[in-house]
């Protein structure tokens, strides 16, 4: 099935997952394109296994996921196609040199090996590591690796791009550069979902937050939207807020 | 009440740690289940004291005192044990080294860090010791059991055997960390050790094989030849064997000499060895550059970035290499007598073929775990748009592709001395890496490549019947080898075995079954 551009990029209807205990309770939750998604919760909340399951990573009890219009439990490789997935933990293999990691991922997803060739020289001249692109990864700094990291994630242009804290570790020029790289991204028409525990950089790039408690959504909207509802100033004081009250 | 630093303070934390770690490998990290683990090693205990029984049944016991044939006979024995103990303390005093966990936090602390060093080679000693106590010791019993309780003697030289190997072993290590450097000493240890333990077995049968024609290491042994080159009967070299022939006074004299040997390296070495390990943690920071400047990218498909990938991490990890085709340095010797087989023309390349059988189903074991299970990006993996059968199918073409490079070259020999055995090898190694490819898809769980050594812990089902089917074919290919029609039944044992595995192996759907149990999808740790 093709992807249709009218439709959201993300749309999650009452989904839900247990372990020993409810990590997500029946999840509402819809992305549009060409936005930038904050998901924000305390720790244990559900995000990380919310965008597991959208990922693919984690099937879900119940509920439905679509991806640009795709049933991404009845279509998982249709969905996978249009998805970029990044952890906080960088996945790489040490032995691999970063054009050499590019070009695998880029052999996952299918990518024409010249066009992908383009794209990962333009990725690591973006993120700085131009000049490391045929050292192997096994020397690189945690930094470092979350960047190849992210340029494996986005290698293949993906139209949803789901980042589970993508800022962890990173020093201020290299998250600098991540979040150019993003915005760039949301700009051209992609949406980015995201999580992150740090409220700054939330408040300064999402075009909506969405507040995970309990694996529940307890509270969504832009940031003006959210102080006008909460009646705090700061990110942090209506963050503290919602998750007090969820309690 | 210990004081804190001290060495018996360390002790008991090395103690509690190393306790916890065995109990957690023994367990396959699942609690409550150290009484199944008792009565485990307690069926193990039984079984190996039926082994020993079985063994020596036709051994005279009695008749074993002192003469030549039996001191050659014990020091061999000996020499043998202390080369496997030797390649162990190797493993570990490399380990120490380089091994990060808690030594940041010890190194950093206002401790003398010696103290620790010197309490973690006493354990490597320890460990080498116990392991090789519990191999040896039902022999040992069945010994005194027949020939009286002067064998018990054998004991102490076991102890002393692991002093004597422990101390070399530290020796070489510092030898190498001194000329090669911090850099390369991990691997070259790793390689060193590995050597070191098949060094004897393999010597000794290619002794065998030029002098006598045959691999039989117990005929070369007792040969005129080994008897003519013997010290004389007074001879030191004799001691070891005398202590467990039951001499107690040599049995002193080496448990004394080895002790003292042990003491005087820690001694001298120990108090450097913080300073290797901060030098050894100065070579993390290494960059390789050079690979993939010349050529652009080709990859077009997803089956082939895998397999190109697969092969990549293979090839440019020597200390898997050498793990993983170290068992392939016992194939060294049937390749000797192969060359031997295709100058004189005999029969005796019919031994090869189980050999080959065998050794191609233990390659393919381990190579199926790293390519299977040894997934360093799993999340990578899982999230592209490939069908899980795609995936496991690639992986198991680059398993399958490694292992033809390997035997194909021997194979090929085989056709010049005779087209039924160089068939009849083929078959076989193509059955029995399959057989061990499917058991490690059957029991795959999610772990990192560099846990590879550990990787018999995850479930001990697989690691059996990996070996029981290698075993097998190999059986079967020999009979098979030797023309009789009985190879049939053979090999459909071998299926009946692999059809039995799949029963017991947990069900699987997909590829993504061992993430649903994990939840976080991260690797999970071999403990």
């Amino acid at each position: 099935m093709q992807p249709r551009d009218f439709c959201p990029a993300l749309e999650i209807a009452g989904l839900s997952k247990s372990f020993q205990h409810p990590a997500v309770d029946k999840l509402d939750l819809t992305v549009k394109p060409g936005e930038f998604y904050m998901l924000l919760g305390p720790n244990g909340a559900g995000k990380t296994t919310t965008l597991r399951m959208v990922s693919g990573l984690l099937q879900p009890d119940a509920g439905s996921i679509r991806v640009f219009g795709v049933d991404a439990m009845r279509e998982p490789i249709a969905a996978k196609k249009l998805i970029g997935w990044l952890s906080d933990e960088p996945m790489i293999y040490d032995k691999l040199t970063p054009l050499e990691y590019l070009e695998f991922v880029s052999g996952l997803w299918g990518v024409e090996p010249k066009i992908a060739e383009t794209r990962a020289r333009g990725l690591l001249g973006w993120l700085d590591l131009e000049r490391h692109a045929n050292e192997r990864c096994e020397g690189f700094s945690r930094g470092m690796r979350q960047k190849v990291a992210l340029a494996g994630a986005l290698v293949h242009e993906p139209r949803l791009i789901i980042l589970d804290e993508p800022l962890t570790g990173l020093d201020a020029q290299s998250a600098r550069l991540v979040k150019n790289v993003l915005a760039d991204r949301v700009q051209a028409g992609c949406a980015v979902i995201m999580t992150t525990h740090i409220l700054e950089i939330a408040e300064r790039m999402a075009d909506r937050i969405g507040v995970i408690a309990h694996g529940r959504l307890v509270a969504e909207g832009s940031l003006s939207e959210l102080r006008v509802r909460v009646g705090h100033s700061t990110l942090e004081e209506i963050f503290l807020s919602i998750v007090e009250e969820a309690a | 009440m210990t004081a804190p630093g001290s060495r018996l303070w360390f002790a008991r934390h090395e103690l509690r740690l190393a306790w916890r770690e065995t109990m957690a490998m023994m367990t396959a990290g699942r609690a409550g289940r150290e009484r199944q683990v008792a009565i485990g090693a307690a069926i193990v205990i039984v079984i190996l004291h039926f082994v020993a029984f079985a063994a020596l049944r036709h051994l005279n016991v009695t008749a074993l005192v002192g003469d030549l044939s039996t001191r050659i006979a014990v020091t061999a024995a000996m020499i043998l044990t202390g080369s496997a103990m030797l390649s162990q303390a190797m493993e570990n005093v490399t380990r120490t080294f380089y091994t990060r966990s808690d030594l940041e936090l010890i190194l950093s602390a206002p401790v003398a860090a010696e103290r620790l060093f010197a309490v973690r080679v006493g354990g490597t000693a320890l460990s080498v010791s116990l392991m090789s106590l519990f191999l040896l010791g039902p022999f040992i019993d069945v010994l005194a059991l027949e020939g009286g309780m002067r064998w018990f003697g054998a004991y102490g030289v076991i102890v002393a055997v692991s002093f004597t190997a422990t101390a070399l072993g530290i020796v070489l290590t510092v030898l190498l960390f001194q000329i090669i450097g911090p850099k390369r000493t991990r691997l070259a240890a790793q390689i060193a050790a590995a050597l070191i333990g098949g060094a004897f077995v393999i010597g000794l049968q290619l002794a065998a094989m030029f002098s006598m024609g045959s691999l039989s290491r117990t005929a070369f042994l007792l040969s005129p030849f080994v008897a003519a080159h013997a010290p004389g009967p007074a001879s030191v070299f004799w001691w070891p064997a005398r202590a467990a022939l039951g001499g107690t006074t040599a049995l002193i004299c080496v448990l004394a000499a080895s002790a003292c040997l042990l003491f005087a390296t820690i001694a001298l070495c120990v108090p450097r060895f913080a300073a290797y390990a901060i030098a050894a943690a100065g070579t993390s920071g290494r960059r390789v550059s050079g690979a993939g400047r010349r050529r652009g990218f080709r990859v077009r498909s997803a089956a082939a970035a895998l397999r190109r990938k697969e092969m990549l991490l293979l090839a440019r990890d020597p200390w898997l290499i050498s793990q993983s085709l170290m068992q392939l340095l016992y194939l060294v010797p049937p390749a000797a007598l192969l060359a031997r087989s295709f100058s004189s023309g005999s029969r005796a390349a019919i031994v090869l073929v189980p050999v080959l059988i065998m050794a191609a189903g233990q390659l393919a074991g381990g190579l199926a775990w790293l390519t299977i299970s040894g997934e360093d990006a799993p999340d990578l993996v899982l999230t592209a748009p490939v069908t899980p059968t795609r995936l496991l199918r690639a992986k198991v073409e680059a398993v399958m592709a490694s292992v033809a490079i390997v035997f194909a070259p021997l194979v090929f020999g085989l056709l010049f001395v005779s087209l039924w055995l160089a068939g009849v090898a083929a078959c076989g190694i193509a059955a029995s890496a399959a057989s061990a490819t499917v058991i490690q898809l059957w029991f795959r769980a999610q772990a990192r490549r560099s846990h590879f050594r550990r990787r018999h812990t995850s479930s001990r089902i697989a690691t059996f019947s990996e070996a029981f089917s290698s075993i097998t074919w190999a059986a079967a290919g020999a009979v098979a080898a030797a023309g009789s029609w009985f190879a049939g039944i053979v090999a459909l044992i071998a299926l009946a075995i692999l059809a039995g595995v799949r029963l017991m192996s947990p069900a699987r759907t997909n590829y993504t079954g061992t993430l649903k149990k994990s939840g976080t999808g991260r690797p999970i740790e071999a403990r």
